[in-house]
């Protein structure tokens, strides 16, 4: 396994109380293949990534239990400077928005180049060629001349692809994107989704893929894992979820998407609001706004059921909805 | 490539007036700037959290508690200084001048043989008074004129802003000096008058900035569309955003007129004695500071007290109204 | 970059004019512009209006301030109270003060931003809230209050310095004076690059930097520092001009014969052309050095400059 969570618990000290960021989260990623997790905001998926990255802001944020195993390593009892050599080499992340997560008084250039002379020493000139290599490689017209030009001077989807090169410039093991394409329009999501996929590809890298987006996931990834309330709840192959899901959230997920051979029908809508985490409710988090909810979930929090080797479900009653989900 | 999404390029602070205490001011005037627009990450429809909230702040913060019982005690006794000083400031005994403190006398005695205890009590009236009064003064008048350019625009925006241009670039010590030299008055009024005078563009910089920002928000523009009057959008739904930086800059601004007034009075323009202030104690406490530096320290210390008690309640002010810094 | 430059040049102008235009009027209309020139005594009306007929001051005034303005610019400031040229004063009182103001304001970069880069790398820690409090307390303590104390603790109780500085007033005599007159803009910009620092170090590009592997130094110094360093920056270059001005105060207390005492002894004395000629003068550095912040703003900040 490339890498591999295990019940990891992160937890936020806010003036109000503690937050319960995530709260025992597993999943596991393998070289070459393509995980997304799934979730609203909220539900703890960028904080477990920040976790894995090791950039958690701490304070408020730390991480109360649970291991990150990269290649069979514990990165949380790693040393600093270790863990330090790991980031960006062999685990790199592509962030959100680009224009904030550039640094807006460096050129692209010199941003790239530091990758280089940082973690290869190379020397600037060298790493300069391969700046300008890399813009090539994510597509950039005229990436010669354009090495010098700052963030701002970037359109959004040119900016998402040297963040995209930058996360590359090492050519890690693993790449954590994190919305990589919310920010942008909906014309160049495609574009810049596709480049990623294509880029995973030839790297032969594994990718977490963060994302509020079903319909960006169904396209790109191998096995889905949704996240609640700082729990995965649900883990399967794709095909398998969108088809049949084991989890009411998840059921609610896909049923509010409009689908063409659904024309005409009422879109569902998941009642109620997500939990906040500083009161996370007892039992089954996701039990308020559960339309299957009994009394056990109210007290007891459902463990991951596996519900075939590849696939697992917190819910108590994940065979009922698998069932139902077959019918719908 | 151009790009929709790119940050407006901001003015460089340049909101710098002419003294040491005078950049002050206009320093805590460029903090509060974001007060503003810290804001707008509220719901539109609950302004009043921001407020309720910043009160359940400040109750529980000391520095808050503790300046605001400094600046109740020292409006309290400029009200009525013979409740812990019945003594006559006026009444002065040569033969006692420089002398140390001696029972009923604790600060003992200046160079004119005043008493230091009852001067320095009297004194809280006229720093007080300027204080405040130059304060109301510039708070109504630059967010009058700053909110009205904001909100107007073009021609009168521009206009105020190059007057405040020209107003900012008069060092505010050398203005004192030049317009004050000559006032022959020993009441406070030429002072306020100077200050509000020199001091309202920094206010009408916040008032617009804040107005201009409210004015781009969605809430606006839909009331606009719904057909609220001018009047009514500027009073009900863009004022409200101005308020909290111009009360910030208001507080720690009447700390730095204290500053000065007493800067003024020390270089001999601002109040003039039989005036009793702590900036003419100072001033006449300097030349034998080798052999009675009570005289100095005792009206200095009061002023440093009241300018940080001031500058405190703003400090804290600003933290309870920007949850950006939270 | 040039069109910005000239746009920042053009508007300038009006403010300069309007700055001395004011000035001009206020000690016009306030002062008495020939109660100055009979020595101690009042002037008898005949003189009166044949000293005011020979300087042009029977004049309107928006004539006089165009007169003078165009003496201004042929490098004629008027006669100070000594008889001697306004111009001979500057010269030899300018060099002090700008020596004075330099002395300050290496004290702002190098105490201020220190301890600014410290706290705002240690916030919430005992080192942070102290020099917090500190930098309170200096801002609230008025300069010539700061001054003074200083004055008697090091010059005449512990004898550290001389209370007074000497004519020539050279970079070693200075320093205190320099300390004082820096006092207050010291603390902001201790508070300024405390507040800029914590604001960025929550900043997507910091965390992108972290992110990349970079070593803690260098996230520091190369992307949060280049950034959070460029308002501190601008607000010193600011205050050079506005030390300048505030310079008389401090120059009163150690007796420095700079700017600020010239302009005192042009007020006491009631001479409106040294006045006039100093403070503008002082205005006018306050606008280049206004000026060349926004271009040090331009290029430290690349957003600016392409904008």
């Amino acid at each position: 396994m490339l890498l591999e969570v295990r019940d990891l618990h992160v937890e936020f000290r806010t003036r109000e109380g503690v937050a319960h960021a995530v709260n025992g989260v597993g999943y596991a990623v393998d070289a070459g293949e393509t995980l997304a997790v799934l979730g609203e905001s909220g539900s703890g998926k960028s904080v477990t990534a920040q976790a894995v990255m090791g950039i958690l802001d701490t304070p408020p944020g730390r991480v109360t239990g649970g291991q990150v195993l990269f290649r069979g390593r514990d990165l949380l009892t790693l040393p600093e400077e270790e863990r330090r050599r790991i980031r960006g080499a062999a685990i790199a992340m592509i962030f959100q928005d680009a224009l904030s997560a550039l640094n807006p008084v460096m050129t692209v250039g010199d941003q790239l180049a530091e990758m280089f002379t940082v973690h290869r020493g190379l020397s600037r000139r060298a790493a300069r060629a391969k700046a300008v290599e890399l813009m090539e490689r994510v597509r950039i017209p005229a990436a010669a001349q354009r090495v010098r030009d700052f963030p701002h001077q970037f359109s959004g989807g040119m900016r998402q692809r040297i963040m995209i090169a930058m996360a590359l410039a090492l050519e890690p093991d693993l790449i954590i994107a994190d919305e990589p394409t919310t920010a942008l329009d909906v014309t160049v999501q495609a574009q810049v989704m596709d480049l990623l996929a294509d880029l995973r590809r030839e790297y032969g890298m594994g990718l977490i893929l963060i994302t509020h987006d079903l319909g960006v996931v169904a396209d790109v990834a191998d096995r889905i894992a949704v996240m609640y309330a700082g729990r995965i709840v649900e883990q399967a192959p794709v095909h398998e979820l969108y088809k049949r899901p084991a989890h009411p959230y998840t059921r609610g997920l896909l049923d509010s998407v409009p689908r063409l051979d659904r024309k005409g029908r009422d879109l569902y809508a998941i009642k109620g609001l997500p939990p906040s985490l500083l009161r996370i409710p007892p039992g089954c988090a996701f039990h308020p706004r559960c339309p299957m909810a009994r009394d056990v979930c109210r007290t007891d929090v459902p463990p991951l059921y596996e519900v075939s080797p590849t696939r697992g479900s917190a819910c108590h009653f994940w065979r009922e909805c698998l069932d139902g989900s077959a019918g719908a | 490539m151009p790009e929709p999404s790119l940050p407006q390029p901001q003015e460089p602070e340049r909101a710098i007036a002419g003294t040491g205490t005078g950049a002050g001011m206009d320093l805590a005037a460029a903090e509060a700037a974001t007060v503003g627009s810290g804001e707008t990450g509220r719901p539109a429809g609950r302004p009043r959290s921001l407020w309720s909230d910043a009160w359940h702040d400040l109750r529980r913060n000391p520095v808050f508690v503790l300046s605001a019982l400094v600046i109740c005690f020292l409006v309290v006794i400029a009200l009525w200084p013979s409740l812990i000083a019945p003594g006559n400031p006026l009444h002065c005994d040569l033969a006692r001048a420089q002398d140390g403190p001696s029972p009923g006398h604790p600060f003992g005695y200046d160079g004119q043989g005043c008493d230091v205890y009852t001067r320095t009590v009297h004194g809280a009236r006229a720093s007080v008074t300027v204080g405040v009064c130059a304060t109301a003064g510039v708070a109504v008048l630059g967010s009058v004129l700053g909110g009205l350019a904001g909100y107007v625009g073009g021609f009168w925006d521009a206009l105020l802003s190059r007057i405040t241009d020209v107003f900012f670039a008069v060092p505010v010590v050398l203005g004192g000096l030049v317009l004050l030299s000559v006032v022959t008055s020993s009441t406070v009024w030429p002072v306020v008058g100077f200050l509000v005078l020199l001091g309202w563009p920094q206010i009408s910089r916040i008032a617009r900035g804040a107005v201009v920002t409210a004015k781009q928000h969605d809430y606006v523009q839909a009331a606009r569309a719904l057909g609220a009057s001018g009047p009514r959008i500027l009073l009900r739904h863009i004022a409200p955003n101005a308020v909290a930086p111009v009360i910030v800059v208001a507080t720690i601004a009447l700390g730095t007129f204290i500053a000065l007034e007493a800067t003024l009075s020390y270089l001999g323009v601002g109040l003039k004695p039989p005036s009793v202030s702590w900036g003419i104690q100072i001033s006449a406490a300097s030349p034998y500071v080798r052999n009675a530096p009570h005289a100095l320290l005792w009206p200095a210390g009061a002023l440093a007290v009241t300018v940080l008690a001031f500058i405190m309640l703003g400090d804290a002010v600003r933290d309870a109204l920007d949850p950006k810094l939270r | 970059m040039g069109r910005y430059v000239v746009r920042r040049l053009l508007q300038m102008i009006p403010v300069f004019a309007g700055a001395t235009a004011l000035l001009f009027v206020m000690v016009n209309v306030m002062g008495d512009p020939v109660a100055g020139l009979c020595g101690e005594r009042a002037c008898d009306t005949a003189t009166a209006a044949q000293l005011k007929r020979e300087f042009g001051l029977d004049q309107p005034l928006w004539r006089q301030y165009a007169t003078y303005m165009g003496n201004v610019f042929t490098g004629d400031f008027g006669t100070a109270f000594n008889g001697r040229p306004v111009i001979e004063l500057m010269a030899s009182a300018f060099p002090v003060t700008v020596r004075l103001t330099l002395v300050a304001v290496v004290f702002e970069i190098v105490v201020g931003v220190t301890l600014g880069v410290v706290t705002g790398l240690r916030r919430g820690r005992p080192v942070d809230t102290a020099v917090l409090l500190a930098t309170l307390v200096v801002i609230s303590v008025p300069t010539f209050v700061t001054g003074l104390l200083l004055q008697l603790l090091l010059g005449v109780r512990w004898g550290w310095i001389r209370p007074s500085v000497p004519p020539q007033a050279t970079f070693d005599q200075l320093i205190l004076p320099g300390l004082v007159l820096a006092s207050v803009s010291l603390a902001y910009v201790t508070r300024l690059t405390r507040t800029s620092l914590a604001e960025n170090r929550r900043a997507d590009y910091v965390r992108t930097a972290v992110a990349k592997g970079l070593p803690r130094r260098r996230v520091v110094v190369r992307h949060l520092l280049r950034n959070s360093l460029i308002p501190v920056v601008t607000f010193i270059g600011t205050d050079v001009g506005a030390l300048m001005g505030g310079a008389i105060v401090t120059e009163r207390i150690f007796n420095i014969h700079g700017v600020g005492y010239q302009l005192y002894q042009g007020i006491l004395r009631q001479n409106t052309q040294t006045v006039v000629g100093f403070v503008t003068v002082l205005v006018l550095v306050f606008l280049i050095a206004n000026l060349l912040v926004d271009l040090l703003y331009a290029v430290l900040d690349p957003r600016i400059r392409y904008a």
